[in-house]
């Protein structure tokens, strides 16, 4: 199965890549923009036909190397 | 006394880390990243560089590497552990110090001398030293530290702020601070403080006519309180 997790910044750490993107916006004219957060989006493909399995291998995943917890929080966002 | 620099894919202060041991005394051997087992040693050393390429977080990768359960076990039974610039992000990423390294708040490659001040002494690293500040130098894109209000609280209860970046005089303020890194902090100990993380690169200092002295006084001082 194909699962899909993002991983984001959590509220309260600083996201300079963010705010730069946000200044570039607004350089191009997008003046409309309260916030920019960067994140990071995984597919993962793996060898369990059973969704819910699968999403716990996901999980384990991300919680023992693609998340950091300290300063990210991680949601399984699509299993198909 | 006897030495160990681990050298990870991508490290690239491993074998500068290995002169300046060796110029005070130690006996250092290097150790590969895939090898099992740690030579018996009295220092363990995560050396700079930019292991995995800096992939998914700065020492994410590395610290899952094989060598890294000797050296997390090393560290549990008291071994003198030291991570220096992206060393400090592999011990961080392997959970021996506490936080985590983020990308500098300026968003540029920073790579100049500073000074850091030694906040305690009672640990094997700075112990005996008779200065408190100390010119190093920094190369860094991640070294921003961060870590919970928790963690924070954790970490000032028990003294385990190993240095902090100030000015010439001792001064910490956070004009001073390159990196914008929670409190000014440059290095962090473990609870214990036989580990310790920290971006400031001491095997830059050893050399009167290249850079200054600063990280000889280091050095030599480590090696005589391992004595």
């Amino acid at each position: 199965m194909k699962v899909s997790a993002i991983i984001t910044l959590k509220k309260d750490v600083l996201d300079p890549q963010g705010k730069v993107i946000q200044q570039t916006l607004d350089g191009m004219g997008f003046k409309d923009v309260n916030e920019v957060r960067q994140g990071k989006y995984f597919e993962i493909d793996v060898k369990e036909n059973d969704p819910k399995k699968a999403q716990k291998i996901v999980e384990d995943m991300c919680n023992k190397l693609l998340a950091n917890l300290v300063i990210e929080n991680y949601k399984i966002i699509e299993i198909q | 006394m006897k030495s160990a620099v681990i050298t990870f894919p991508g490290s690239n202060c491993d074998r500068d880390m290995h002169v300046a041991l060796s110029k005070f005394g130690f006996k250092n051997k290097m150790v590969w990243h895939n090898d099992n087992e740690l030579p018996k040693s009295d220092l363990v050393v995560l050396p700079g560089g930019f292991s995995y390429g800096d992939y998914l977080r700065c020492g994410s990768m590395a610290s899952k590497s094989k060598i890294m359960q000797s050296v997390i076990n090393f560290a549990k039974s008291g071994g003198l552990v030291m991570g220096i610039c992206n060393g400090f992000q592999i011990l961080v990423e392997s959970g021996l110090v506490p936080g985590i390294l983020l990308r500098n708040k300026y968003l540029e490659f920073i790579c100049k001398n500073v000074f850091v001040k030694i906040d305690n002494k009672d640990n094997p690293y700075f112990k005996n030293l008779d200065k408190e500040v100390f010119e190093l130098h920094v190369a860094h894109n991640e070294g921003n530290y961060f870590c919970t209000n928790d963690q924070l609280k954790e970490i000032e209860d028990n003294n385990q702020i190993a240095i902090y970046y100030c000015n010439d005089n001792g001064k910490t303020e956070e004009k001073f601070n390159p990196n914008g890194s929670l409190n000014n902090i440059a290095g962090i100990f473990n609870k214990e403080k036989n580990v310790l993380g920290m971006m400031p690169h001491p095997e830059r200092m050893i050399d009167e006519s290249l850079s200054g002295e600063d990280g000889s006084i280091f050095f030599k001082n480590l090696l005589n309180n391992i004595k």
